[in-house]
């Protein structure tokens, strides 16, 4: 086997300067050089159009973070988000840079349990940890955070934040009535109202049409990735996708878009010849649930090791994030903020109550990619999809559909078991 | 052809040599430290009591925790896909399987054919597995091999609310200081392990016939907490630590057994 390896590239002046924990973060940038070119390069008939993701994540912590710093010298906002909820049209609309912050790893976990509540969210945890062990550089660049009211845990964990970072709060219902409707659209005005005098410039519906347009760009580029991975022998591996809607967060949206699209013409050709990363009778895997934030890889890595392919990601890195579109039709502000309101009240998170749209989002993500299993992924904590999965588990059974259900948080002490489970999923496919 | 399963636990590895009819041997021995030169240890002496050439042997699977780290292997399987392939070997008429082991508990339902229905695993927490019930026999003072008899007496069973470790040692500590007799304890302590493992089935139901596996099945005590439980006969293995192996040695000798080879290694797995 090639034995590629990847390094993450270090910056200590700039981090130094954004007051990162220098020191303590090379050691973490390390044990992720090692980890990614593990489970990332050593992939087998991997896309040629990987080489810019694998870039990206070489200079995850200097190119990108750069940028950012050039771009704060210039008076353009860094906002950080933590939900899919957070329009990032109106930001980039402002001149400003939306980051979906990380909280994918375990490293800092301990650092948020000292303050923080152990039996909670492992997500939560792990992004408060970076923000006070300062061993984030987005987190450390960002102007403000704009946090949201999806879960009991962000949304007490942003009183605290605050003393870190300020960080406002966008108020998401968790209903779907017309009074609903009319709330968000006031919240998304005043998120409009906050971004504008953060960044001192007003958005006129030019600079918001132009927003939405870029944005729609990133998400149909990530519809069409989609679609490829629907056919078999999948074209790219779960894992590479799961990456690139991991990037999706952070990277710059117009070369990101550009750059899909590249990998997205290339995988075109694989499919038309019928080439793939897997073979045909591999079992295809869809996951369903939580987010899997940067570097979560463990279910993913899991499956595809144990032989599996997962083509299709029903979660808000995935789908949940890309799968609508805002109306390009609307000329004034009132207009598109209507329609962006409309397309942001389409997410299925199961903060919602009822939520039935979601079950059957699932059953038509399954059939669309071409999928033979769904494995349902739960971040420890998180009730509300936790408690989800028991209706999904019954539409699943009434559809025939083969369903694992799975709990698990970023530690590797549990990897054991779900190997166990994950590969007896894996064999009911395979003799089915 | 002859065939070898060897299932690489938590806690003992377990070896069967198979003719494709018959078992020719069986053995179990320790993990240890250093399970995978144990178990290779353990797959030639069991070549050796068989009378077998290592030539001789046409396929061999690996199962369990290890199942990865055994290089002879030329296929793996999960111990689930084992346990159902072993138990419908000896008990055709079993639909459901009750597994405890050292760190996992499982239960299986399988179909007429023998093959998985569906199954309900244990999550990370060892609770209620052979660890726990390891911890119960130090505590308590009564050998492994006797706590079965030793709870026999009496039908009377105190309560053990908790299935963590820590928080049951307490609870036990609490009974024994207030003067509650050990039988009393254990009875206690089988029903507890018995409901927690039960509390899987409701997702997956309980089909007779029942067939309880594993070497938490030696345990008599368990066995009978678990019958009245569930109100059904359990079929017991005369070994039941060996089901997942003979399950490997059958998976290897039926052709369809085109399992997944042996991966180099899982990352993030240590």
């Amino acid at each position: 086997m090639d034995a590629k390896t990847i390094e993450i590239k270090s910056y200590p002046e700039m981090w130094e300067s954004l007051g990162v924990n220098v020191e303590r973060f090379e050691k973490m940038r390390c044990v992720m050089g090692d980890m990614y070119s593990k489970t990332f390069l050593m992939q087998d008939k991997r896309p040629a159009g990987m080489d810019y993701f694998d870039y990206t994540i070489s200079e995850i912590h200097g190119a990108r973070v750069a940028e950012l710093v050039e771009a704060k010298k210039s008076k353009r906002p860094v906002v950080g988000t933590f939900c899919v909820f957070v329009p990032e049209e109106i930001i980039v609309a402002a001149g400003g840079i939306c980051i979906g912050l990380c909280g994918g790893s375990q490293g800092p976990v301990p650092d948020a349990e000292r303050i923080l509540p152990r039996n909670i969210c492992p997500m939560v945890k792990s992004a408060y940890g970076f923000k006070v062990a300062k061993v984030c550089p987005y987190f450390q660049a960002v102007d403000f955070v704009y946090g949201e009211t999806t879960c009991d845990a962000k949304k007490k964990t942003w009183e605290l934040l605050d003393r870190e970072v300020p960080t406002y709060v966008m108020e998401i219902p968790q209903m779907k009535r017309e009074r609903d409707k009319a709330l968000w659209l006031e919240e998304v005005k005043d998120f409009k109202t906050t971004i504008e005098d953060k960044s001192g410039h007003a958005i006129s519906a030019d600079d918001l049409a132009n927003a939405i347009s870029l944005i729609n760009g990133k998400r149909r580029a990530l519809q069409r990735l989609n679609r490829l991975r629907s056919h078999t022998p999948a074209p790219i591996s779960g894992k590479d996708g799961l990456l690139i809607e991991q990037i999706a967060f952070y990277d710059d949206p117009t070369r990101f878009t550009q750059k899909l699209n590249d990998l997205c013409d290339e995988l075109e050709e694989r499919v038309k010849s019928g080439f793939g990363v897997a073979p045909s009778s591999s079992p295809r895997i869809m996951v369903s649930g939580t987010p899997m934030a940067l570097p979560n890889w463990k279910i993913h890595n899991i499956v595809e090791t144990l032989g599996g392919v997962i083509v299709n990601e029903e979660s808000c890195i995935g789908t949940r994030y890309f799968k609508d579109l805002i109306d390009e039709e609307g000329a004034d502000m009132d207009r598109m903020l209507a329609d962006l309101t409309d397309r942001y009240m389409k997410i299925d998170c199961s903060c919602f109550t009822p939520n039935n749209e979601r079950i059957d989002q699932v059953i038509r993500e399954y059939k669309e990619s071409n999928a033979q299993g769904i494995l349902h992924y739960c971040l420890q904590f998180c009730h509300t999809y936790n408690i989800e999965a028991v209706r999904l588990r019954e539409a699943c059974e009434k559809e025939g559909v083969p369903f694992l259900a799975v709990e698990s948080d970023y530690s590797p002490e549990d990897v054991g078991q779900l190997q166990t489970r994950i590969e007896a999923f894996l064999e009911q496919i395979r003799e089915a | 052809m002859i065939t070898c399963g060897i299932d690489i636990g938590s806690t003992s590895i377990k070896a069967v040599l198979f003719d494709g009819a018959q078992i020719i041997d069986a053995k179990v021995d320790k993990s240890g430290s250093r399970p995978a030169d144990n178990a290779r240890g353990l797959f030639h002496r069991i070549l050796e009591s068989g009378g077998v050439a290592r030539d001789d042997v046409g396929r061999i699977v690996a199962t369990g925790y290890g199942r990865n780290y055994f290089k002879e292997a030329d296929a793996v399987s999960s111990e689930i896909l084992c346990h159902a392939s072993g138990v419908a070997y000896m008990f055709p008429s079993a639909r459901t399987v009750i597994d405890i082991g050292g760190q996992d508990s499982k239960i299986i339902s399988i179909d007429a054919s023998g093959r998985v229905a569906n199954f309900a695993m244990n999550d990370r927490c060892a609770a209620g597995t052979g660890k726990f019930i390891e911890m119960v026999s130090l505590m308590l003072d009564v050998p492994l091999g006797r706590m079965g008899a030793e709870s026999e007496p009496g039908t009377d069973a105190c309560e053990i609310s908790s299935m963590c470790a820590v928080f049951a040692e307490s609870e036990i500590i609490g009974l024994t200081q207030s003067g509650t007799p050990v039988d009393s304890v254990l009875r206690g302590v089988f029903r507890s392990v018995a409901r927690r493992t039960l509390s899987m089935t409701g997702r997956i139901g309980l089909q007779p016939d029942v067939v309880f596996t594993g070497g938490v099945a030696l345990n008599t005590g368990i066995a009978r907490a678990l019958e009245q439980e569930t109100g059904h006969r359990l079929m017991i293995p005369s070994d039941p630590r060996i089901t997942g192996a003979l399950g490997a040695a059958i998976i290897a000798a039926s052709k369809a057994a085109a399992r997944r080879p042996v991966s180099e290694s899982i990352v993030g797995a240590r």
